[in-house]
């Protein structure tokens, strides 16, 4: 069919469009040199081997991991409790914890580094160019994701009338959410976490403006290297794209076939928009 | 209130602390710098100095241009893609799937550092190209307006197409061939039928595509530092270093900041409220 092979044409160029500036950074960080040939003229992984050796590198890499692992643990376990609050006692009032956990998603980081810097350079609390204000912030980032993932979860497994079955059976409601409701949403909140690193890792906006070189996370240090050597610092772009593909490459995992109906699956859009997608379809299922 | 109820109401309290020192607060704060003169009272000192300053008024310009035009490029690029990618058979159609969603993390700092490689002065491409004699790079310079476009597109095409793609799997093959059968052609089809149903879709991802462009620090600031004027990266100059030159002025601009992408995101929700009423 024609019509057939004009689409796949088109995908073709697209993805050879998306896929050569990653192309190019792993030659770059491959070659050894590279003058002026159209390919390397002799290849290396002495920049691979460099930078694990580096450890100002592995550093900043454990300072990102601490920090992201820190935010994402924060915002679930926040989320979770008043999620359960809110979903137990006050059904009736999920719209104002859906308003207020929404709010980040329109707040440019650029945006929310000056009230952040205006309130934690003051002399009382000065926590800026700490790790602290940074935990804080990102878990601030990722709650519309954290929100949506664990709210579609328990609507997925029909939360509420999982602990109303479990207390008939002389359970209470704590020990219905922890060894009913809990095991059943772990997906969907592994899902929320695997996104909310996958983001972070990618971050630099806040960290650049609260924290700076007074903790140097891995973006940080990449753009710290950026001028410097354009080898190692390919080096560092593919590390840390190998990262992110770990990481979505696991969210891919939790979303094959079998786990249709949960709601997650959508959560391949990234970002942003990926929120208001789902939200129109969460409230048509709800319906 | 029952006395289980009031214990609850402790579950609440870490998201509430959360959420008002890391967000409310902040904000607050924000809007209410904002508002002082850089004496400390009350006034729209700074407004009026942004307002009549050509220097921030450029930078309110070249922000809203930079993403109107890659929005809009990148919508083009992204609708047609986003297309064919949903006609493509299932196999195909995963792969792809997979390759915008994976490229659509690639933005900030390590895109900024891979266009530096294939587009900058002595990048793989402007090499390339000038060694085979043609010089359709060498009117190019990547760390200016131009540049900037190029690599803002480039992010927005997976991240568009990875919205628009639920909203292609809801056109339907079967009204294609319905409208064929009705009498109708390739033209009519889009015209009646096609284009109405995307239509909400590519709006809204449109406006999206706008705030995300117009708020994006990352990669403009690594390709052209401070010496582009643009909007967040005047904010960026502002607060820097950790050393808070002018709080009052950088809260203003971070207000207008707010208020445009405010002002994108309501515009978008009375569009769609008028293209689909089934919304409502």
């Amino acid at each position: 069919m024609i019509g057939k092979r004009k689409h796949l044409f088109i995908v073709i160029l697209l993805s050879i469009y998306l896929l050569l500036p990653l192309l190019g950074t792993l030659l770059y960080s491959l070659a050894d040199k590279w003058s002026d040939s159209i390919l390397p003229e002799s290849w290396t992984f002495s920049w691979y081997v460099m930078l694990f050796q580096d450890t100002r590198f592995l550093e900043a890499l454990s300072r990102s991991i601490f920090v992201i692992a820190s935010s994402v643990l924060i915002s679930l376990v926040v989320m979770l409790l008043a999620m359960f609050v809110v979903v137990i006692y006050f059904p009736s009032k999920e719209k104002y914890l859906k308003l207020v956990s929404m709010i980040p998603y329109g707040v440019p980081a650029i945006v929310s580094a000056i009230g952040l810097l205006n309130v934690y350079s003051s002399s009382s609390i000065s926590i800026v160019g700490t790790p602290w204000i940074l935990i804080g912030s990102y878990a601030i980032i990722i709650m519309p994701f954290v929100y949506q993932g664990i709210r579609n979860s328990l609507y997925t497994v029909n939360a509420v009338e999982l602990i109303h079955a479990a207390e008939l059976l002389g359970a209470t409601k704590i020990k219905a959410v922890i060894s009913v409701v809990l095991p059943n949403i772990m997906k969907g909140i592994l899902a929320a976490a695997l996104l909310s690193i996958a983001m972070l890792f990618g971050e630099f906006a806040l960290a650049n403006l609260l924290v700076g070189g007074q903790y140097e996370t891995l973006q940080i240090y990449l753009y710290q290297k950026f001028s410097k050597n354009g080898h190692l610092t390919s080096a560092i772009v593919i590390s840390y794209y190998i990262i992110i593909m770990v990481v979505t490459g696991l969210l891919i995992q939790f979303q094959q076939p079998g786990i249709k109906k949960f709601h997650f699956a959508k959560l391949r859009i990234p970002r942003f928009h990926k929120s208001q997608i789902q939200k129109k379809r969460v409230e048509g299922d709800i319906r | 209130m029952s006395r289980s109820k009031v214990y609850a109401l402790l579950g609440l309290l870490p998201f509430a602390i959360l959420i008002t020192g890391f967000l409310l607060a902040p904000l607050v704060n924000m809007i209410y710098q904002s508002f002082q003169s850089n004496e400390g009272t009350f006034s729209l000192e700074q407004y009026i100095n942004i307002f009549s300053d050509p220097f921030y008024l450029q930078a309110i310009k070249n922000s809203l241009m930079i993403s109107i035009i890659s929005a809009t490029v990148a919508i083009v690029i992204a609708a047609i893609g986003g297309y064919s990618i949903s006609r493509l058979s299932n196999r195909e159609n995963k792969v792809m799937v997979m390759i915008t969603n994976m490229t659509s993390y690639f933005e900030g700092i390590p895109l900024a550092f891979s266009f530096i490689i294939l587009l900058g002065n002595n990048g793989l491409f402007t090499l390339l190209f000038s060694q085979l004699g043609l010089d359709i790079f060498s009117q190019f310079n990547l760390y200016s307006w131009i540049g900037l476009i190029v690599v803002y597109i480039y992010f927005q095409i997976p991240f568009a197409i990875m919205l628009l793609l639920p909203t292609y799997q809801g056109l339907k093959m079967e009204w294609r061939y319905a409208s064929n059968l009705l009498g109708g052609n390739s033209f009519s089809y889009w015209i009646h039928i096609g284009i109405p149903i995307l239509l909400p879709g590519i709006i809204g991802t449109y406006t999206i595509l706008l705030a995300n462009s117009l708020g994006a620090y990352a990669t403009a600031y690594a390709l052209v530092g401070s010496t582009y004027n643009l909007l967040p990266l005047q904010i960026g100059s502002l607060i820097a270093g950790d050393v808070f030159l002018q709080p009052h002025l950088a809260s203003a601009l971070g207000v207008v900041l707010a208020l445009i992408m405010i002002v994108a995101l309501w515009i978008n929700g009375r569009v769609m409220r008028k293209i689909r009423r089934d919304l409502d």
